[in-house]
């Protein structure tokens, strides 16, 4: 099995606060991983170090290959990141965007005309390119923002909440895309807040203060947990560790 | 009794288009109100005009029995209103942002000690007082913006998609929050992209390019949901037990529509054959007969892994794809001038 992710018992500490405790992840190349976890439960901690942009306190990790420690600088050429968060400058047109972060991501000039007629062809972002980006609808933002993660042909997508603030019809939309890219080889790692959403995913994890509470597919996890969806078993996880808390 | 909330005809344009189109609302006095829409929609627009921060092209807004036209500045003292991106400081604790708003509002002295406590207590947020807001989960900010739009005891609150990236547990905790405002008889209009929360408001308004494309209690626009709705599911030991269908594709011939639902797909059927359907109620849980035969046979043609058909009742998240894509249709209670145009691609 080809693996784009792997680690070791990674761990991330500040100062006495343990925000991740020893996880071991193993995402195989074209995989739709779900990232999941409580607001706070260290998730955007380990998508970080995953990314190469925070030193893990110990434990190991390879990215697309690459040793999160040492080689963080390759494995940033060859993952894209996209969040709710993410930075598109709102002054600047579609195209404007697309060229801008193409050519951060260091593509040549005629390689990124290409990519970018591609891209616009795939999200449907053709008739917009000339729109200022700060005019459109936040669905049409998030799949700009897509996008631009995507030009530089990343083996990995790592998206952080992408579909927070979108409604249910452009949520359906973009979960089509990540289906696409996956069925093209592409690993999508994801987090998200809606817990219906990620029964799409073709794997799944739940996070707990900085700890893998439960990994598998939906279908088998749903399964040996007794619970009818994951947003049951989702409450049921979270609930049962405050409950330890409070006693 | 006079409406909480009364808008006539409010249009606004926003950018060169058209973002409220006339619209007319009512929302009583109490009531949980939501409001949902696509992306665009103009539920931001309209939450900006109630705020009175923004004017109306045309049209009027009454609010608590005042003109917001004229008198912005005293519906302001009896408002609550919380944006998407609500501005708590970051570097203040939990304690020294409740006061600072409370400063604001001139509210001093034990009335301002006396409050504050009570809304700790009301957001849980005491064992976390002395924690600055920076430091808080995603959560916990949203529970202590609520707490701040609260400190100088609004009568109408406008909350701008609350739970934006709050996880399950905490948008549970937020909800409980604001059906307890609800009961003390206070009104809330709350805008959200979560059609679980929508499902907890007393009444509904669907935006839609400005316009109002439904409008009602949940239950009544789950019972104007027109089709049979099956929930389609794979085989229990198949390799690939989530099942999807491109939205580009066509759904199966005899079905309206088909979209993924939390692993399983979603397909509706339009009434048809020998079953007469009028006011027959879908039978949960159950697995049965479709109008003509088998519908796993009839969906296997466009879904080979398709293995089993359960009728279900719709969600409002089934009711919004349908109305969203106009193969479901709601007559809006306001006057036919608030219609909104070119709805109909």
């Amino acid at each position: 099995m080809e693996y784009s992710i792997r680690t070791e018992r990674l761990s991330k500490r500040f100062g006495s606060f343990t925000a991740v405790d020893h996880i071991d992840l193993a995402v195989a190349k074209g995989e739709i991983f779900g990232f999941l976890g409580a607001n706070g439960a260290g998730k955007t901690t380990a998508i970080r170090m995953l990314c190469g942009l925070l030193v893990p306190t110990s434990g190991t990790g390879y990215v697309a290959g690459f040793d999160i420690l040492k080689e963080s600088e390759k494995i940033r050429t060859r993952i894209g990141y996209m969040s709710q968060k993410f930075s598109l400058y709102p002054d600047l047109s579609v195209d404007q965007n697309l060229r801008l972060y193409g050519r951060l991501y260091g593509l040549g000039k005629k390689d990124l005309e290409g990519r970018i007629r591609e891209m616009a062809a795939f999200l449907g972002l053709d008739p917009l390119l000339k729109r200022v980006t700060g005019s459109l609808p936040w669905g049409w933002q998030q799949r700009l923002s897509l996008a631009c993660a995507n030009l530089h042909r990343p083996e990995i997508l790592f998206l952080d909440e992408p579909t927070g603030s979108v409604d249910p019809v452009s949520r359906r939309n973009f979960w089509d895309l990540i289906h696409r890219l996956s069925s093209q080889g592409t690993t999508i790692f994801i987090t998200s807040h809606y817990m219906d959403e990620v029964e799409y995913c073709h794997r799944l994890s739940i996070m707990i203060e900085g700890r893998i509470a439960a990994m598998g597919t939906p279908r088998d996890l749903k399964r040996e947990s007794g619970c009818a969806s994951i947003h049951e078993l989702f409450l049921k996880l979270v609930e049962s560790k405050s409950a330890q808390a409070g006693a | 009794m006079e409406p909480a909330v009364a808008i006539r005809d409010l249009a606004k344009d926003h950018a060169g288009e058209k973002a409220l189109r006339g619209i007319s609302i009512d929302v009583p006095n109490p009531c949980l109100f939501g409001i949902i829409g696509a992306d665009g929609a103009g539920k931001s627009t309209l939450m900006n005009i109630l705020a009175t921060l923004t004017d109306p092209d045309s049209g009027s807004v009454r609010e608590l029995g005042r003109d917001a036209a004229r008198e912005f500045a005293s519906i302001r003292e009896d408002i609550g209103y919380m944006p998407q991106r609500f501005s708590l400081y970051q570097d203040l604790s939990v304690e020294e942002n409740l006061d600072f708003f409370a400063d604001i509002f001139g509210i001093s002295g034990k009335d301002k000690t006396d409050r504050m406590d009570h809304l700790l207590g009301f957001a849980g947020l005491k064992p976390f007082k002395g924690r600055r807001a920076g430091q808080l989960s995603g959560g916990m900010k949203q529970k202590l913006a609520l707490a701040c739009t609260l400190v100088h005891h609004p009568k109408l609150l406008l909350l701008d998609e609350p739970t934006v990236g709050v996880d399950p547990v905490a948008r549970r905790d937020f909800w409980t929050m604001l059906k307890s405002l609800r009961a003390e008889g206070i009104t809330l209009m709350v805008s959200t992209p979560y059609m679980d929360e929508a499902a907890l408001c007393d009444s509904l308004v669907l935006l839609h390019e400005g316009g109002i494309l439904a409008e009602g209690t949940p239950a009544q626009l789950l019972a104007a949901y027109p089709y049979r709705l099956y929930r389609v599911e794979a085989a229990p030991d198949a390799a690939v037990s989530t099942l999807n269908y491109p939205g580009d594709k066509p759904p199966p011939p005899g079905f309206v529509l088909i979209y993924p639902s939390g692993g399983t797909l979603h397909a509706a059927e339009a009434p048809g054959g020998e079953a007469p359907l009028a006011g027959e109620a879908p039978v949960a849980g159950g697995r049965t007969q479709g109008p003509s035969g088998d519908p796993v046979q009839r969906l296997r043609v466009a879904v080979p892994e398709a293995y089993s058909a359960t009728l279900i009742q719709p969600s409002l998240e089934d009711c919004f794809f349908a109305l969203l894509s106009g193969k479901m249709v709601m007559k809006p209670k306001s006057a036919p001038g608030a219609l909104p145009a070119g709805t109909g691609s």
